[in-house]
């Protein structure tokens, strides 16, 4: 075991996102909503050398145990993570990120002029496709930086 | 048509617009044939940008079928302009009337309307998005112009905020045509609507030139390139020059080039064109109200 893993594995009960495209570790966190306003321990750690990876971050949240539908939008901007729950010190559960379908809220329409930036009572609902996503409201294709889309409520 | 709302021209099938164009065929032949069809049922005409057209010919289609409209008068003396949500305004609406139609400007906007009522929806021009209706009544005067077969479209102006352009786009990857989208580089078809195109596998071409193309077609649909879209008037003017058809470049054309445009026009196609066999631009006009009696009637 190297260090690196010793060092994320050594939560008591919570979360360990592993293997996160590098630089990514606070848009992970805006996604998942957690900005440390509710008082849970985060541990973020930036461009780890990573043998997968070359670099990588880590993100560490106590006490929280994230659910498939939570983590699987992370797949857009970090298809490598591997989420590792741990109750115990131990890590019961590891399993990957997968592409969900479609996204409803988490990023907003890049098109100043959809239905959806204006003050409706709706999220933003994208559609995931092969690569990017689609607003189901204005048909709008983000392809490219999807990190930038990332609202933070 | 088993749809609840019309709201893209995508949802429609092949079969969705022969449905719909074969009832206005029957119906311009015989307009009496509806005339009580839709009697005691209501309308909503929810108009949030003005129209002159599109707003009379829905006004004319519900009347011919038996019915009658009400709408909300101009957006400046309605509760817009206190700042209610439009998926307030639709519920409310929703209660007076028997199916809504909606033209607004922003992108979206019938989808989200179409989420909170449950009265059919009909898009009568999102923003830059789609205009399901007018790509029908362009459709119906195709087939009595051109027919479907070995179909060769041009479709010539601004391509990027033409939501009628990107409608008949959508609508066109049904049948055998091929589609040739002239315009400057800064109004091209929007990568959205390449996207859809290049998933059906439609034959598609892009030109900056109409001369490249304007002996190979079959319709030449022109759109207006609207001032707004330039940083400055002396661009503008230069675009928009090019960009225009007048009886000399149409002596290049097939005889049975068919002109068409959703009007109102500027200056993008001279008044010599309306001399020839070529202009259909005001027959065009004139189908809005049988294809948009045909759409109610089997929306209603
Ligand atoms: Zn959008």
């Amino acid at each position: 075991m190297t260090d690196t893993e010793l060092r994320v594995s050594k939560i008591e009960d919570g979360t360990v996102i592993d293997h996160i495209t590098g630089g990514q570790a606070l848009n992970v966190l805006a996604i998942l909503g957690i900005d440390g306003g509710s008082g849970e321990e985060v541990s973020v750690g930036m461009n780890v050398p990573s043998d997968r990876l070359g670099r990588k971050d880590i993100v560490k949240v106590e006490d929280r145990e994230l659910s498939q539908n939570e983590v699987d939008v992370l797949s857009l901007i970090a298809p490598a993570a591997t989420i590792n729950i741990v109750r115990g010190f131990d890590v019961v559960e590891k399993h990957r990120v997968s592409r969900p379908e479609e996204v409803t809220g988490v990023l907003s329409c890049p098109n100043a002029n959809c239905i959806t930036t204006e003050s409706e009572p709706v999220d933003s609902h994208f559609e995931v496709l092969e690569e990017g996503v689609r607003c189901t409201y204005c048909d709008t294709l983000v392809r490219e930086s999807i990190a930038a889309h990332i609202s933070v409520a | 048509m088993r749809h609840d709302h019309l709201l893209s021209a995508k949802q429609l099938s092949r079969g969705d617009i022969e449905t719909v164009l074969d009832r206005a065929a029957a119906l311009a032949d015989d307009p009496g044939a509806a005339a009580d069809a839709h009697a005691d049922r209501l309308l909503g005409l929810c108009f949030f940008e003005p129209s002159t057209r599109t707003k009379m010919s829905f006004d004319a289609a519900m009347k011919r079928l038996g019915g009658d409209t009400i709408e909300m008068g101009g957006v400046d003396s309605s509760s817009v302009t206190k700042g209610e949500s439009l998926a307030d305004t639709v519920r409310v609406i929703e209660g007076y009337a028997d199916a809504l139609v909606l033209r607004h400007p922003s992108e979206g906007s019938a989808q989200l309307a179409s989420e909170f009522v449950d009265v059919p929806v009909i898009n009568a021009g999102d923003g830059a998005g789609q205009h399901p209706t007018q790509t029908l009544l362009d459709l119906y005067t195709i087939r009595e112009n051109a027919g479907f077969e070995d179909l060769s479209v041009g479709i010539m102006g601004d391509l990027k905020y033409g939501r009628t352009v990107h409608s008949l786009a959508h609508a066109l990857t049904n049948f055998d045509a091929s589609q040739h989208f002239v315009s400057p580089e800064s109004l091209r078809l929007p990568r959205s609507v390449r996207y859809d195109l290049h998933e059906t596998g439609a034959q598609i071409r892009e030109h900056t030139d109409v001369e490249d193309v304007i002996e190979a077609l079959d319709v030449l649909y022109v759109t207006r390139i609207q001032r707004e879209r330039f940083p400055d008037e002396n661009e503008y003017r230069k675009v928009a020059g090019e960009y225009r058809i007048d009886a000399d470049l149409l002596e290049r054309a097939d005889d049975d080039l068919t002109v068409m445009h959703p009007l109102p026009r500027v200056d993008e196609i001279a008044p010599d064109v309306d001399e020839t066999d070529h202009a259909t631009y005001f027959e065009q006009a004139h189908n809005g109200v049988p294809v948009r009696m045909a759409l109610l009637d089997l929306m209603l």
